[in-house]
C-alpha cells in the first residue's frame, strides 16, 4: 500500500512515523515549505539567536531515509480523489492508496486595507521567519495586531532587538478569551513593564503604505495613527483547506473528520490544524490548532490505517505558554469568565508574577482544572485528579504531588491553602511536601 | 547606560590583558651565586655545579633564551666533570642516590631561570599583579554586572548571532590563545616566567614562597572559576539549582583546590586536594604519591584511606543517590570551569549521532586505560620491577600523563571550549566520568523527569546541553532522560521554555526510568 501524506508538519511526520511503526507501507510525505520536518513552535527562538534554525529539526536528516520515508519538497496542486491521484508543482504526479491531509494552518488575515503592503507579515511559515528575519534590521517601529500567542512572540523578537512595539488588541486584556481576568492582567502588566505599548479595546482599522508600497502607518478604531514600518499580523490562524475545494471532501472551517478522523471519503484522512472534528469530546473544540493535538492525532492516523481503529479520545485539555519570562500551564477546564456552575481558588504571589488557580465544580466540590502561572505542575497528577473528579479538599492536601518546579525552589502550596481558608474558612493541613517516589505510588495506584 | 559600562568592561579587560601580554617582554636574567644555592639542593648536585666554570654567574642577560642557552652549556660542562669523576665518584653516586639525569637538568634549567629573573616584575609584583589580573577581574566583573539591568529570562538571546559563542572570529581567537597558554604551560613554561611571577604577592601571602608555573595555573583557574561563577550568579539569579550549586564548585575550588593545599604545603604536609579522584586524578597511585603519603605519618596514611574510600565508596553511594552529578556539577574542578568560564561555549557541544557513537568508544577506553596502567604502576610499586611483559609501566604512565592527562584533559578540554563546547574531556575522555556513567546508567535514583505531554520540540534543551545530549529527543516522546553522560547541570531544565523537565530522584522505579513513553496515547486495550 501507498500512503501519501500533505504536510510534513507535527501531524504528518508524527503520522509518517507510527506508520512506519506499525507497517511495511510506502510511505511518502509532501511539503511545499521545508524540505525537513521543523518546529514551528521554536521559530521566535531562532529569529531571536537562542538556536539556529537547524536546531528546530528534531531529526537528523538521515533520519527519513533509514527509516524509508520518501521526502517531496513540492506544493500539491490538486487532489484526484477519483483516479486517487496528486498533482504537484515540478514533480511528477503521485498515486496514492491512502491519503492524509495535515495541511496545517494559514494566517487569519484581518479584512482590512493595506495587508498587501510591503512589511506587512503573519508569523506561521518559514518564510514568515525569513522575511521578518531580513526586515527587522530596518525597522524602526513595529505594529502587532492580535493579543495572544504569537502576537506576544512576535512582540518579544522585536523587544529583543530593541525595536519599539505597540501591541494593538480588540479584547479589554491580554488574551482576554482565554485567560481569566487576573491571568489576563498579569500579563498585560509584564508586557508594559518591558516598554511595550499595549492598546487595548483598540482595532487597527486600516494599515497604510507610502508611494513605493511600504508600511507607513496603522489607522486605529479610535481614528489615532502609529506611524510605523512593520506590522505583525497576530489575529490567529484558520484552517489550509484551499486545496480541497472542488475535491468532494467534506469541509465546514476545517476538513470535516469522524471521531476516527476519516473524511466522508474513506481513503482520506485529516490531522492537526487542518482538521475539524464534527462532534468533539465535551470539553473540547473541533478545532484545536496546536502542536499537542497534531502529535496525537498524527499517531491515531497511523493506527487507523494500519489497525484496528480507534476513536479519537484526546483526553484532559492542555497547554502552554511563555510570556516573556512568565511560563503558563493549563490543564482541563479553566474558564475565561466567572460562571455561578464553577468555583475556584485562586493564589496570587504579592509580585504577580506566579498564580494557581484551581477549578471546581460549586456543586459537587470536584476538581476540574488547573491554571498556573510561573510555577509548574505535573501534567500526569493533574489530569489524574481531573479523570478521577478527585474532591477540592483532596487535592488541596495533596498539592505539593502535583509541583514540578526544579529542586531547591520555592513552593507556595502552603499559601495556596492559607488562600483557600481565607476564602472558605476551611482549614486544610498540607501534606508534607512530596517527592517523585509520592508521585510515583500516586500514578501507579488507580484509585485508592 | 548599560552599553557603556559593558564597553568600559571590555577595554578594561583588554588593557589588562594587553599588559599580561606585553609582561612576556619583561626579560631580564641574572644568575646569583645564592640562587644556586638554594634551588641546586643535592649536595651532589651542588658539588657538581660548583665544579665548573661560574662565569656566567652576576651576569646580565636580556632574553629568556640567551640565558637558558647559557644554562644549558653549564650543564653541558657539568655533564662532561661529572663523566670525568664517575670513577672516583661512583660511591658518592650511590650516597646521593642518582646521578644528574635529563629530567634534573631540565628542572634545574627552569628553576634557576625563574629564580634569577630581575627587573620591574619583580620589584614591583603587586603592581604589575594589579595591572594585568587586577584589570582583567575588575573589566570582567563591569560587564558581568550589568547583567543584572537584563532580564534573566532572555539569557540565551543573540547567543548563536555573536562571533565568540558562535565559533567566529573571536571564538577562534579565544580558543587558540587557550590553546597556546596550555601548549606553553605544559612544555614551555620558560618562556612565561614573568607570567608565573606575576603571582609571586599571592603565593607568598598563602605559603610563603614565591610561584611556580602550577601555582599560576591554579591561581588562573580558580579567578576564571570566582570570576565567571559570579556570571552564572547573575545571569541565573532567578534559578535556585543554578545558585546553590554555582556556590558549590566556586566554594570546592578555592577551599579545596586551591588554598587548602597551599596551606598543608606550607606546614609540611603532602599538598592534597580532598576532593580529587582516582581515576581522574590519576597519578594518586603513582609510587612518589604513595611514598609522599607513607612518609607524612598519620595525615598521610589518612588522605590515602581518604582517597580510596572517595573512589570506591563515595562514588557509588552518592552517584545512587543524586547520580552523577554530585561530583560534575557540583564538586568536581574541571566542572567547575566548564560550568563557569565554559558556560558561554556550552551550545556548541556536537549533538548529532556520530558523535555519541565516538564519545561511546572514546571515553570507555581511556577508563580501560586508566585501570590497565594503574595496576601496571601498582605491580611496579609491590615488585619493583617496571616491565610487565612487552609493557614498561613508566612508559605506559609517561604516555597516559602527555595523551590524557595533558593534551586531551588540558589543551583540548580547555583549549577547545569555544570551539567544540565546554565538556570536551569530560564527555568524551574523563575515566571518572566513565565510571560514575555506568552507575548512573543502571544504578542511580536520578532522572530528568519529562512533564507529560507538554513538549514543544522546540530544541532549546538539545541545543544548550553541554554533554551534547539530545534531549529534544526524549522530551517529546514523554520518555524520562536516563543517560550516563548526563553530568546534571540543569540547563536543559532552565532554559526549557515550556517546563517541561526536572532533575530528579525516586527510588520507586529504578529499573524502569525512562520506560514509559507518555506521548503515545493508544492504549493497546482499546484496540
Ligand atoms: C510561532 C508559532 C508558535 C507556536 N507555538 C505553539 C506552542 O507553544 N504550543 C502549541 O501547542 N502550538 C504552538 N503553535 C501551533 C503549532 O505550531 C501548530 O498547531 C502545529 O504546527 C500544526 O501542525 P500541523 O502538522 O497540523 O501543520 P503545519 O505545521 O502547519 O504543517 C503543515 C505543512 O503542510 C504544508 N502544506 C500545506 N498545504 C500544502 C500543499 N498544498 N502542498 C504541500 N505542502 C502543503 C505546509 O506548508 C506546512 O509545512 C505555534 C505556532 C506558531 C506559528
Ligand atoms: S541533559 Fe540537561 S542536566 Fe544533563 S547534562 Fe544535558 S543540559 Fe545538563
Ligand atoms: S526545550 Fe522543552 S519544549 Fe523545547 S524541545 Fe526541549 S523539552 Fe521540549
Amino acid at each position: 500500500m501507498h500512503i501519501a501524506i500533505i504536510g510534513n508538519g507535527i501531524s504528518g511526520t508524527t503520522a509518517a512515523r507510527f506508520l512506519r511503526k506499525y507497517s511495511h507501507h510506502r510511505i511518502t510525505m509532501i511539503s511545499a515549505e521545508s524540505e525537513y520536518f521543523f518546529a514551528r513552535t521554536g521559530m521566535m527562538y531562532a529569529f531571536m539567536g537562542h538556536l539556529r534554525f537547524s536546531d528546530l529539526l528534531p531529526y537528523e536528516n538521515w533520519f527519513w531515509k533509514k527509516n524509508k520515508i520518501d521526502l517531496v519538497f513540492d506544493h500539491v496542486t490538486r487532489i484526484d480523489v477519483l483516479e486517487k491521484r496528486l498533482y504537484l508543482k515540478r514533480s511528477p504526479e503521485i498515486s496514492y492508496d491512502k491519503l492524509i491531509i495535515a495541511t496545517g494552518s494559514k494566517v487569519n488575515m484581518p479584512d482590512i486595507p493595506g495587508t498587501s503592503l510591503h512589511g506587512v507579515t503573519g508569523f506561521y511559515h518559514k518564510g514568515d521567519l525569513e522575511n521578518i528575519t531580513n526586515l527587522h534590521r530596518s525597522i524602526s517601529n513595529a505594529v502587532i495586531i492580535g493579543g495572544g500567542l504569537i502576537g506576544i512572540e512576535l512582540a518579544e523578537m522585536f523587544h529583543s532587538k530593541n525595536i519599539p512595539v505597540t501591541m494593538v488588541v480588540r479584547d479589554a486584556g491580554y488574551w482576554r478569551n482565554t485567560l481569566p481576568y487576573e491571568e489576563s492582567e498579569m500579563v498585560g502588566s509584564l508586557i508594559k513593564k518591558q516598554g511595550i505599548k499595549l492598546l487595548l479595546n483598540t482595532e487597527v482599522r486600516e494599515i497604510q503604505g507610502n508611494a513605493e508600497g511600504k508600511v507607513k502607518s496603522v489607522v486605529l478604531t479610535d481614528d489615532n495613527v502609529i506611524e510605523c514600518d512593520f506590522v505583525g499580523i497576530a489575529t490567529g490562524v484558520l484552517p489550509q483547506i484551499s486545496l480541497l475545494n472542488d475535491t468532494g471532501i467534506a469541509t465546514e472551517k476545517g476538513i470535516l473528520v469522524d471521531e476516527y478522523l476519516q473524511t466522508n471519503n474513506p481513503d482520506i484522512f485529516a490531522a492537526g490544524d487542518c482538521a475539524q472534528i464534527r462532534s468533539p469530546d465535551s470539553g473540547r473544540k473541533s478545532i484545536e490548532p496546536v502542536w499537542y493535538t497534531g502529535r496525537i492525532m498524527g499517531e491515531l492516523v497511523a493506527n487507523n490505517i494500519c489497525r484496528n481503529p480507534v476513536k479519537y479520545k484526546p483526553g484532559i485539555w492542555f497547554n502552554s505558554a511563555k510570556f516573556f519570562g512568565m511560563e503558563y500551564q493549563v490543564y482541563g477546564f479553566v474558564p475565561n469568565k466567572k460562571s455561578t456552575e464553577y468555583d475556584n481558588v485562586f493564589w496570587q504571589h504579592p509580585d504577580t508574577q506566579k498564580s494557581v488557580r484551581i477549578m471546581y465544580e460549586q456543586s459537587t466540590e470536584k476538581v476540574v482544572g488547573f491554571g498556573l502561572m510561573g510555577i509548574r505542575y505535573r501534567h500526569e497528577v493533574c489530569e489524574k485528579w481531573i479523570l478521577e473528579e478527585t474532591q477540592l479538599s483532596t487535592v488541596l492536601a495533596d498539592l505539593s504531588l502535583a509541583n514540578f518546579d526544579p529542586e531547591f525552589f520555592r513552593q507556595y502550596e502552603p499559601l495556596v491553602l492559607e488562600q483557600y481558608f481565607q476564602q472558605t474558612g476551611k482549614k486544610i493541613l498540607p501534606a508534607k511536601a512530596k517527592n517523585l517516589n509520592a508521585v510515583i505510588k500516586f500514578l501507579k495506584n488507580v484509585k485508592r | 547606560m548599560k552599553k557603556i559600562i559593558k564597553l568600559l568592561g571590555v577595554l578594561i579587560f583588554l588593557t589588562g590583558f594587553v599588559i599580561f601580554l606585553l609582561a612576556l617582554r619583561e626579560q631580564r636574567f641574572t644568575l646569583m651565586p645564592h640562587v644556586v644555592e638554594s634551588v641546586i639542593v643535592n649536595p651532589y648536585h651542588k658539588q657538581l655545579i660548583k665544579s665548573v666554570d661560574y662565569e656566567m654567574l652576576e651576569e646580565q642577560y636580556e632574553s629568556s633564551e640567551a640565558f637558558v642557552n647559557r644554562l644549558e652549556r653549564l650543564f653541558r660542562d657539568v655533564k662532561i666533570v661529572e663523566g670525568l669523576n664517575t670513577k672516583n665518584t661512583s660511591s658518592e653516586i650511590q650516597k646521593n642516590g642518582a646521578p644528574l639525569s635529563e629530567y634534573d637538568i631540565n628542572q634545574y634549567i627552569f628553576e634557576l631561570t625563574l629564580a634569577s629573573q630581575l627587573g620591574g616584575i619583580i620589584v614591583e609584583s603587586s603592581w604589575w599583579l594589579r595591572m594585568t589580573f587586577g584589570l582583567m577581574m575588575l573589566g570582567a566583573l563591569l560587564y558581568i554586572f550589568t547583567g543584572l539591568y537584563e532580564s534573566p529570562e532572555s539569557n540565551n538571546a543573540g547567543v548563536w548571532q555573536q562571533s565568540f559563542q558562535n565559533r567566529g572570529l573571536f571564538g577562534l581567537l579565544t580558543g587558540s590563545f587557550l590553546i597556546g597558554f596550555y601548549i606553553v604551560l605544559y612544555w614551555f613554561p620558560l618562556y612565561i616566567t614573568s607570567w608565573i611571577h606575576l603571582a609571586d604577592p599571592l603565593s607568598r601571602s598563602l605559603n610563603g614562597n614565591n610561584a611556580g608555573q602550577w601555582f599560576l595555573y591554579g591561581a588562573m583557574y580558580t579567578l576564571a572559576i570566582l570570576v565567571m561563577g559570579t556570571r552564572m550568579l547573575i545571569r541565573y539569579r532567578h534559578d535556585r539549582y543554578q545558585i546553590f550549586r554555582t556556590i558549590s564548585v566556586m566554594f570546592f575550588q578555592t577551599a579545596f583546590a586551591f588554598i587548602i593545599p597551599e596551606i598543608l604545603s606550607s606546614l609540611n604536609k603532602p599538598r592534597f586536594d580532598f576532593k580529587d579522584m582516582w581515576p581522574l586524578k590519576y597519578d594518586f597511585f603513582f609510587e612518589w604519591n604513595l611514598n609522599t603519603l607513607l612518609q607524612s605519618g598519620h595525615i598521610g596514611v589518612f588522605m590515602l584511606v581518604w582517597g580510596i574510600v572517595l573512589f570506591l565508596v563515595a562514588v557509588p553511594v552518592f552517584t545512587w543517590f543524586f547520580g552523577k552529578r554530585w561530583y560534575c556539577s557540583w564538586v568536581c574542578g574541571c566542572g567547575a570551569l566548564a560550568e563557569t568560564a565554559g558556560d558561554p561555549f556550552r551550545q556548541l557541544s556536537n549533538k548529532k549521532l556520530f558523535a555519541w557513537r565516538i564519545e561511546r568508544y572514546l571515553i570507555y577506553a581511556i577508563l580501560i586505560f586508566v585501570i590497565v596502567m594503574t595496576l601496571l604502576v601498582l605491580y611496579t610499586f609491590f615488585t619493583g620491577s617496571a616491565n610487565i611483559g612487552p609493557l614498561n609501566s613508566y612508559d605506559v604512565r609517561k604516555w597516559y600523563g602527555f595523551l590524557i592527562g595533558s593534551v586531551f584533559a588540558g589543551v583540548i578540554g580547555v583549549g577547545f571550549y569555544p570551539l567544540m563546547g565546554n565538556r570536551v574531556w569530560c564527555r568524551f575522555g574523563c575515566p571518572l566520568a566513565a565510571y560514575m556513567g555506568i552507575i548512573q546508567k543502571f544504578r542511580s535514583r536520578f532522572r530528568i523527569t519529562v512533564n507529560g505531554d507538554q513538549c514543544i520540540s522546540c530544541g532549546n534543551c538539545s541545543a544548550y546541553c553541554e554533554m551534547g545530549i539530545d534531549v529534544r529527543a526524549y522530551a517529546q516522546n514523554g520518555q524520562d532522560v536516563v543517560r550516563a553522560s548526563c553530568v546534571g547541570c540543569g540547563i536543559c531544565v532552565a532554559v526549557c521554555p515550556r517546563g517541561v523537565l526536572s532533575l530528579e530522584n525516586a527510588s520507586e522505579d529504578i529499573s524502569q526510568r525512562g520506560n514509559i513513553k507518555r506521548t503515545i496515547k493508544l492504549n493497546l486495550d482499546d484496540i
